[in-house]
């Protein structure tokens, strides 16, 4: 896989296919046992710990749940980055933060604390944080699961936005084929564990292949499978029943 | 029979063995957590301030007890004046470390391993190894050393406490002379039984303290896990804080 620099690229496949742990692996959260990953033309693999701490500094992630410090105030969670990292000035602190959080339209609950927000205000309090220190990088890992439609569209056009304007690279992952088409410049397709499919969503919409045309017309009917491995139906049905 | 035994033993070690590993890693960087000393004492803040009035009434009613009941035995020898002594190195020696640690496990040890579980569960100890903040230097240090200077002070307040509780039924009670009480105190309690109640206290609160962090940080990322590592930490205090007062008690004799 080859992420390039300044686009938002959607990883997408079913669910348990392993974007998540892609994701954690990027990151270095979890450590690959075999095979090479090069961030910012970085072997992963070969970073100290400081190296690595130094790099996740240009990363930006904003987790499925948001993640927030839940004994923090908003303030103070967009805040924490930049009190852990930096020396600057209280006011200068304010500012920034301020700033983000007006970027994502939560200036006005700045007070609030994250067991007041809802699920999208969660997130984009997160994805506030998440920004804050500049990063190059940023990634996403199922923003729009349990949104409402409006928070939906908010993230969306926020993954678009703050890509362009900051010029990041973006990393989405998400099962939503629609709200990811509309975003994404490019997109690889999962299954299993492997790549099956990568180009734009326009490309991936034209392929023909059943596993993607199964997985971007949203079919139970299709290369992979909707029923978990099991024994005959109705040969279970039927059975004693004193397992 | 003996393969299980044999087992269990192992995996006990193997389990020792973390806890001092990390136990390690905490003292490696606890130099660097000392700078943040505003952290440090919000942690001594929770761990001991906020278990305050639980170790203070059950210092009043364990002195109160060991008052009674030392009352009614030395009286059986007419020495009733011995009470003071009695009741001081009981409860500086054994009973205000020892209870003082029990209790920190079921108080402050289950809330810091808890906070910490809940933590890991919920993504927020990811989050921060994310934004390149050391998890372990930024929030379990300074738990942990809050637990470690808040065992000690709350020792010695329970002890404080205890004499007093031991005082009002013995002299207010009991009729036993006030002077003889404090003096046969002051003459016999020397530095070395203080200094053993110090040392238990001492390090019950890096016990303590480190299984709850351990168990915390360390606890599988679902609500039954969480549960599983707060009862953990109480049990596995409970058995350690008694393991060590044998023997520690055995090496000052």
């Amino acid at each position: 896989m080859d992420i390039p620099r300044g686009r938002v690229t959607a990883v997408m496949g079913p669910s348990g296919t392993g974007k998540t742990t892609l994701l954690r692996l990027i990151t270095r959260q979890v450590e690959a046992n075999s095979g090479s990953i090069k961030v910012a033309g970085r072997e992963l693999r070969s970073l100290t710990r400081a190296g690595l701490y130094t790099l996740r500094r240009r990363m930006g992630m904003l987790f499925q749940n948001g993640a927030l410090l839940t004994d923090f105030s908003v303030f103070e969670n967009v805040a924490f980055p930049l009190r852990e990292h930096t020396d600057l000035t209280e006011r200068l602190i304010r500012q920034l933060v301020l700033t983000k959080l007006q970027a994502v339209g939560l200036r006005g609950a700045a007070e609030l604390m994250p067991a007041e927000l809802s699920g999208g205000m969660n997130r984009r309090v997160a994805l506030a944080r998440a920004i804050v220190m500049d990063p190059e990088i940023l990634i996403y890992d199922e923003p729009f699961v349990g949104l409402d439609p409006i928070s939906m569209g908010v993230i969306l056009r926020l993954i678009r936005r703050l890509n362009d304007v900051l010029g990041l690279t973006s990393i989405v992952v998400s099962h939503d084929v629609k709200e990811i088409s509309a975003v994404a410049d490019q997109v690889f397709l999962l299954s299993q564990g492997k790549v099956v499919a990568q180009g734009t969503p326009q490309e991936l919409h034209s392929n023909h292949s059943q596993i993607v045309a199964q997985f971007m017309g949203g079919l139970a009917e299709g290369p992979v499978p909707f029923h978990f491995p099991a024994a005959d139906y109705f040969g279970e049905l039927l059975a004693r029943g004193d397992t | 029979m003996l393969k299980e035994l044999w087992a269990s033993l192992s995996e006990s070690l193997v389990a020792l063995g973390a806890v001092v590993r990390f136990l390690l890693r905490l003292l490696a960087s606890s130099p660097r957590a000392l700078l943040r000393i505003d952290l440090i004492a919000q942690q001594v803040y929770n761990s001991g301030a906020l278990s305050l009035v639980i170790i203070m009434l059950s210092g009043l009613f364990v002195g109160m007890v060991l008052g009674l009941q030392g009352f009614e035995l030395l009286q059986r020898f007419g020495s009733e004046e011995a009470l003071g002594t009695a009741a001081a190195i009981g409860l500086v020696k054994e009973l205000g470390p020892v209870v003082t640690a029990l209790l920190f496990a079921g108080r402050a040890g289950t809330a810091l391993a808890s906070e910490l579980g809940l933590m890991r569960a919920t993504d927020q100890i990811s989050a921060m190894e994310m934004m390149a903040i050391d998890p372990i230097q930024r929030i379990v240090v300074p738990r942990f050393l809050g637990g470690v200077i808040a065992m000690p002070l709350l020792a010695a307040i329970f002890s404080m406490i205890g004499i007093y509780g031991a005082q009002l039924v013995g002299v207010q009670f009991m009729g036993v002379d006030s002077g003889s009480f404090w003096s046969q105190m002051r003459a016999s309690v020397g530095i070395v039984d203080i200094t053993e109640g110090i040392v238990k206290s001492c390090v019950f609160g890096i016990a303590c303290s480190v299984i709850a962090v351990y168990q915390g940080y360390h606890a599988t990322p679902t609500a039954e896990g969480v549960g599983r590592a707060t009862t953990s930490t109480v049990v596995t205090s409970a058995v350690v804080v008694l393991f060590l007062d044998y023997l520690i008690t055995a090496a000052f004799l």
